[in-house]
């Protein structure tokens, strides 16, 4: 008996748990895993994309206890008892206004990027309900955009700030 | 090994989510995409009631399926074309449904690339919207004993007017479907007063779910039973494996197995590179694999690539005589000893890096390949799938994603021969996926160009004898190993058509042998040749203490169809009657971007300079003006772009306008930082860290697009406001400080860096 209760508390130290967009979840595998490959391979959320895998582009971006981070090089172990949150949860109760924006300037040409895009802007206007120029580049210039919507970017945020106020 | 990891997995899974194992089951394993793919090659649209054309189904409660058979990377191609259908057809856009097509011949050419959609299926497109709306006014008429001359339509319904009777089109599809496809002349399309689309547009049918994260791109696919491959490339083009030891990576939790792929016969087109596939239960199972892959190479010739010696190797034979492509009247005697000018300008290896790296899933089943990519090329991965695997092409079916970016890198399907290969070799699911150094390493990269300008100038400045030779290895390399010579169509852009009126010009190109896969990349050779014309064309003008703009005007001359005979100028595959090059429609869109931008009162000084060029390219005529602050630690800032454009008729202007924002931001890296450099043929960049794309803080913060309204047939609009934008930023950057741009890019350029 005693002997199945550490096998349990090992097993328990070993096994990462955190909240995925609400839900309780366990991870037990090799917790040097990047939650990125977590969120894509094991649950199947490919809204969070991989573009670099090191924290140069920004399409992985994710909130983790509402902080935009990048899941690329975020292992398992630093997502353990977090509450992570991905771009199928920001407008799972109806768009975001940052969502209601993008579609609205027509921001997205592939779309590729625009998931971390979105999230990186959600975390922004969190902390800065209204950027300017110079906060919205340097919020936002950790996320690249190969096709080029930049501009629409910028205006798409404006646009959601102001709709929020 | 591979077997008892999959089983503990498993085990873990159970374990790990008890109750809620159903709820994984159903995440971990959905549809390909979340919705059903087709694998027998047919679409909605074949399957619809009124099926008169592939592009084109209706079924009987109205919806209207259209097929969309080039790729979507983001030019908005997926709405655009169909949208010409559904003019033509009088539909409710609200009614119709996309059908992305397979790679499959019977839609004709599918190669998404060369700024083409539009204008080579555009009638094509009216032409099939005609006949089905034909053949449901047809079968009205039938239904109501009337003429057909007296019925017409009105959104998604059939009116015959005099009577006030009126049908949908679901319900005469089941009728319509019984008449005869009318032939082409039967057909009358709409008078383009009466468009109800084209020349609006309409947004990307795909708009909400790129906004929320469900939009499904070739990284997204997953099939049950599929495993992961991440692949180890040789380092140098052209080596192979001498030895592998693959003991530490099959240490790797997650790791199955590994797979060697053979090395490609030259030449390499588009067959796999060859190396060696780490098979894991997940992606970075596959990538943590790999790394503890310890292998020998045999490098062969090509580790001899050095770029340094190379660019000198170029810029070389820049300065020898070259192959003559086109001369007007007698360069060689009419160049003067005196007020001779010459430059040298440079541009070199350019990655493509589009935000998606390369991926693909294929299935190889019962001699069958069924694969999932983003692929600008359909039909030529149906081909080297089948050559790859020896089976016959119709047993490839190429399931086409949207596309993470493209920029011409996914018209080359290398990667997906990667998957259907290990598909076959392991008798499972596989999905191939590049990290982003393998993106960045093993491009089909646009080629490096040396050019050579010489113009001898009159007492206004004005040139009286003018030779440019340029030095690029070929695409054409990648397809024969001995082509080292400039081809005519990539000559064609920008370099054979100078549009300038003088009287005597000489035009060459020098041989350059390809040390790597040379490729086609958004504008392609139009970058450098638009690059060396329209700087050297502005050192011109402010040595002749001239206007640009005017300048510019001067050299083009009077409007005039450019004369091409006995000039191999294949015009970017167009027929040159319907396609000529019209030096006053480049004149016009100069004119109108001058005005825009406000030219005239705009006066550069030190620090504040505006930059000018324009450029034809994919038959479409841009001017572009920049505007760049340069401050004293000589950090550049882009306030300001304006570009004036005429492709033609243009079928979605918002979607056009956004691929010229979208131009200056491409172009912006091209100049800024846009470099691969190699040694001892590695090549030396790896990722965004050290090959930099620009971000939203080094862009244009504002980029104007004026679209000339006009109903000439249609033209490209993906490519064409790179090259320009490239000239005028560096123009500009000269009108701010004095220093001339000649090589590319500012990072390495030590005037700059």
């Amino acid at each position: 008996m005693a002997r199945r209760m550490l096998d349990l508390i090992a097993e328990m130290i070993q096994m990462v748990k955190l909240k995925v967009n609400g839900i309780d979840r366990s991870f037990e595998g090799d917790p040097d895993m990047p939650l990125l490959w977590y969120l894509r391979d094991i649950l199947g959320l490919t809204g969070t994309k991989f573009g670099c895998g090191m924290a140069l582009c920004g399409a992985c971006t994710v909130h983790k206890n509402g902080e935009a981070i990048r899941s690329c090089i975020t292992p398992m172990s630093a997502a353990a008892g977090s509450d992570i949150r991905t771009i199928e949860d920001l407008g799972a109760n109806g768009l975001h206004p940052l969502q209601k924006a993008w579609m609205e300037v027509n921001v997205p040409q592939c779309g590729y990027c625009q998931s971390g895009q979105i999230m990186q802007a959600a975390s922004l206007l969190r902390d800065t309900p209204h950027p300017t120029d110079q906060q919205i580049d340097d919020a936002m210039a950790g996320n690249i955009c190969r096709c080029g919507t930049y501009q629409r970017i910028r205006q798409a945020i404006k646009l959601a700030a102001e709709k929020i106020a | 090994m591979s077997h008892i990891e999959n089983v503990s997995r498993r085990s873990f899974l159970k374990r790990a989510f008890g109750a809620g194992a159903l709820i994984l089951a159903v995440r971990y394993i959905p549809p390909v995409f979340g919705q059903a793919m087709p694998t027998d090659g047919q679409t909605d649209a074949d399957r619809a009631t009124l099926h008169p054309n592939v592009f084109v189904g209706i079924q009987q409660d109205g919806t209207v399926y259209i097929v969309a058979h080039r790729s979507e990377m983001g030019t908005v191609i997926r709405t655009s074309l169909p949208l010409v259908v559904a003019d033509e057809l009088d539909a409710d856009w609200k009614r119709v449904k996309i059908d992305q097509a397979i790679g499959d011949k019977r839609y004709g050419d599918q190669n998404t690339d060369g700024s083409q959609s539009v204008r080579r299926f555009f009638d094509t497109m009216r032409e099939c919207g005609a006949a089905t709306r034909w053949m449901l006014i047809q079968a009205a008429a039938l239904q109501w004993n009337v003429p057909s001359s007296e019925c017409s339509t009105d959104l998604h319904t059939v009116v015959h007017k005099a009577t006030g009777r009126r049908a949908g089109y679901g319900e005469l599809a089941a009728a319509a479907a019984r008449l005869p496809v009318p032939k082409k002349e039967q057909v009358q399309m709409k008078s383009p007063s009466d468009w109800r689309y084209i020349g609006k547009g309409m947004t990307s049918v795909d708009l909400e779910k790129l906004c929320t994260g469900r939009a499904a791109f070739g990284m997204d696919a997953r099939i049950d039973g599929m495993v992961y491959a991440s692949i180890e490339h040789p380092p140098v083009f052209g080596g192979k494996v001498k030895n592998v030891d693959d003991q530490e990576a099959l240490k790797v939790a997650g790791v199955r197995q590994t797979v060697s792929i053979d090395p490609f016969k030259p030449p390499a087109a588009f067959q796999p590179l060859g190396g060696v596939a780490v098979i894991a239960d997940n992606t970075w199972a596959a990538f943590q694999g790999r790394k503890k892959l310890n292998i020998t190479w045999d490098n062969g010739p090509n580790e001899s690539y050095d770029s340094v010696k190379y660019k000198k190797e170029l810029t070389d034979t820049a300065h020898k005589p070259g192959k003559l492509i086109r001369s007007v009247g007698d360069s060689d005697k009419a160049f003067p000893t005196t007020n001779v000018f010459e430059a040298d300008y440079y541009v070199p290896l350019l990655a493509h890096a589009p935000m998606e790296p390369m991926v693909a899933l294929a299935e190889f089943k019962d001699g069958r390949v069924s694969a999932w990519a983003p692929t600008q090329n359909p039909q030529a991965a149906q081909a080297i799938v089948s050559s790859e695997l020896g089976i016959p092409i119709g047993d490839v079916i190429c399931n086409v994603t949207l596309l993470g970016g493209g920029f011409g890198r996914k018209s080359k399907p290398d990667y997906v021969a990667e998957a259907a290969v290990l598909s076959k070799k392991l008798g499972r699911p596989v999905k191939v996926v590049w990290t982003r150094e393998d993106d960045v390493k093993f491009d089909y990269y646009n080629a490096v160009a040396a050019m050579y300008l010489k113009a001898a100038v009159d007492d206004k400045g004005k040139p009286t004898a003018w030779l440019q030779r340029s030095v690029f290895p070929p695409i054409t390399s990648i397809f024969d190993v001995n082509a080292v010579y400039g081809d005519p169509p990539h000559l064609a852009q920008g370099w054979t058509d100078l549009p300038y009126d003088l009287p005597n010009i000489r035009i060459e190109n020098g041989p350059a042998q390809a040390h790597v896969r040379i490729g086609w990349l958004r504008s392609v050779a139009n970058i450098y040749h638009a690059f060396g014309i329209q700087c050297f064309t502005d050192e011109l003008a402010h040595r002749a203490n001239r206007d640009p703009v005017e300048y510019l005007l001067d050299l083009i001359g009077p409007p005039r169809t450019l004369d091409f005979t006995n000039v191999q100028y294949p015009n970017y595959g167009a027929d040159y009657k319907t396609y000529p090059w019209e030096t006053g429609r480049l004149r016009k869109v100069i004119e109108m971007v001058a005005d825009k931008s406000g030219w005239a009162k705009n006066k550069s000084a030190k620090g504040h300079g505006f930059g000018f060029a324009a450029h034809r390219s994919f038959l479409t005529y841009v001017a572009t003006v920049v505007e760049v602050e340069v401050s004293d630690d000589g950090e550049i800032r882009i306030p300001r772009v304006d570009t004036a454009l005429d492709a033609g008729l243009v079928v979605n202007p918002e979607a056009t306008r956004a691929q010229f924002e979208g131009a200056v931001v491409f172009g912006t890296s091209i100049v800024r930082s846009g470099e691969i450099t190699a040694k001892n043929g590695v090549i030396q960049q790896s990722n965004f860290n050290d090959y930099p794309v620009a971000r939203i803080n080094e862009v244009p913060a504002q980029t104007n697009v004026y679209i000339t309204e006009s109903s000439a047939p249609p033209a490209g609009v993906g490519e064409p406001g790179v090259p320009p934008f490239v000239a005028a930023f560096c123009n500009a950057i000269f009108a701010a400080t004095g220093k001339r741009v000649r090589d590319l890019p500012l990072s390495t350029n030590s005037n700059f860096g």
